[in-house]
């Protein structure tokens, strides 16, 4: 595997491989050193075109932590603001011998576009596109919810789960990944949204779909819950009448909390918005996976980089 | 291709037992001892004479024994296909002031061992670090010797020798090819 494009690149074994060594990467980062040599004298770019805390952050630790030299490129401040176009910046970067650029654009399709037009011979990651992908999201959560499952988890998928996707869809690229690899890895997702953020193309691929979520929890034995941030920047025209209708038919609260099984964890891939699509109690709720979802990150992006980069040709 | 057993069940089983008592012996005990096997043969070899060790000394296996995976630690990653990872446990107590006997199948170049004694450093500081190995076969291309060793086998560079325990291969035996 040289990209990490789409998460439809990924076998199931392939996935699984990648769970299984962010095991051991997390391990490493239990450790006093957190630090291995297997990347040293790689070169990673993260190419940021888009705001982002949690994955540019997690990105540059993980390279780190591999030894990998990390070179951050944010949009702002840099010559696009003045134009540049991302053929021109990728070929600067790719002059400076990047091995690996992380990219986050705000154009579906722009990791796509790189990795296939031969502005650059390295390795990219796409760390979120437009209303697209976003992959790496979709292995960490399913790694979380993996571990949360099942202590003993190498070598296991995730068959038999039953995962509702909650929330605005349509412009959710976390949900498009998670999709296609919980369906990948044998879980049963179903999909709960309001009418107009609900894509025909994406309800055909889940096991089951509603435009109530009250419904869906009464009648799906679930074993987790992802609920998704209403992307209000990406909202060009009215698909709900107001926030406080959508908190309250399709945001989480102690009364849905309550209806959930005991066993139904509770993920949301943030930022959340918390009062919107959930309120703070089901957030720091016992059975929420939130914070495990942020510290995982680190090492799933160490595996990924590892099957990336470390290997030679095949 | 021809095959030749060079080492029986029961030669293996002899090995073991003898590399144990040396252990024991040359440490004067248990006491600040760490057995790592490296994966995935090696760390069967170590679970086989931490297994002798705790029969004939008061101590328990999950004191004594751990693993250590070197993959991510290898210097020739870049020249081959991406390798799974293994797994790498450390006793609880660590490995600070321990000493520690690396557990491999086969020492042949060396870069192994020069690859988790890379990977030790990052967990800690032992007193002492020694070698075991089922078959020492010679070949070496860094400065590295073995403490315990099973059986010297020379070889040609070209020969192969498979070493094959029932833990992970059905049987207990060591073959050269060639």
């Amino acid at each position: 595997m040289k990209h990490l494009l789409s998460a439809n690149d990924l076998t199931r074994e392939n996935a699984i491989e990648i769970l299984d060594t962010a095991i051991e990467m997390a391990g490493v980062n239990d450790r006093e050193i957190k630090k291995l040599p297997t990347l040293r004298g790689k070169t990673v770019v993260n190419l940021f075109f888009e705001d982002s805390t949690r994955t540019r952050i997690s990105f540059e630790v993980a390279a780190k932590r591999l030894s990998a030299d990390v070179i951050n490129f944010a949009a702002k401040g840099s010559s696009v603001s003045k134009g540049e176009s991302l053929k021109d910046t990728a070929q600067t970067l790719e002059a400076m011998g990047a091995d690996a650029v992380v990219i986050r654009h705000y154009a579906s399709g722009a990791a796509h576009t790189l990795a296939h037009s031969g502005w650059v011979n390295g390795s990219v990651i796409n760390a979120g596109d437009g209303t697209h992908e976003h992959p790496s999201q979709a292995l960490l959560d399913a790694f979380t919810l993996r571990k949360a499952v099942n202590q003993d988890a190498a070598g296991a998928g995730l068959d038999g789960l039953s995962v509702a996707i909650v929330g605005d869809i349509a412009h959710s690229r976390v949900a498009r990944s998670n999709l296609t690899l919980l369906k990948t890895l044998g879980a049963k997702v179903h999909l709960v949204a309001p009418a107009t953020l609900l894509p025909k193309g994406l309800t055909d691929k889940a096991d089951s779909y509603s435009y109530s979520l009250d419904e869906t929890i009464d009648s799906v034995d679930l074993d987790a819950i992802m609920m998704l941030r209403v992307q209000s920047e990406r909202m060009n025209a009215s698909f709900f009448p107001s926030e406080r209708e959508y908190a309250r038919i399709w945001g989480l609260n102690q009364d849905r909390l309550a209806r959930l099984g005991e066993n139904t964890f509770i993920m949301h891939p943030g930022p959340m918005n918390r009062g919107l699509e959930i309120d703070a109690r089901s957030a720091d709720s016992r059975r929420s996976l939130i914070l495990d979802q942020v510290a995982n990150g680190v090492s799933i992006r160490m595996a990924i980089m590892y099957h990336l980069l470390a290997g030679g040709a095949e | 291709m021809e095959t030749r057993t060079v080492l029986s069940a029961s030669d293996i089983d002899r090995a073991v037992t003898r590399i144990a008592h040396e252990i024991l012996e040359s440490n004067h005990g248990v006491s600040d001892l760490v057995i790592l096997g490296i994966p995935t043969r090696g760390a069967v070899l170590a679970k086989r004479i931490v297994s002798v060790i705790t029969r004939n000394e008061n101590v328990e296996e999950s004191q004594l024994l751990g693993q250590l995976d070197i993959t991510m630690y290898r210097d020739d990653l870049a020249l081959n296909p991406t390798r799974p990872v293994g797994v790498t446990h450390i006793p609880n107590d660590g490995i600070d002031d321990k000493v520690v006997v690396l557990v491999d199948d086969v020492l042949f170049s060396g870069r192994t061992i020069r690859a988790a004694l890379d990977a030790l450093n990052d967990f800690g500081r032992p007193k002492a670090v020694q070698l075991a190995v089922l078959v020492d076969r010679g070949h070496r291309e860094l400065p590295i010797r073995a403490d315990f060793v099973g059986k010297n086998l020379p070889t040609a560079r070209e020969e192969r020798i498979r070493v094959h325990l029932t833990e992970s291969d059905e049987q207990n035996q060591v073959v050269i090819e060639g």
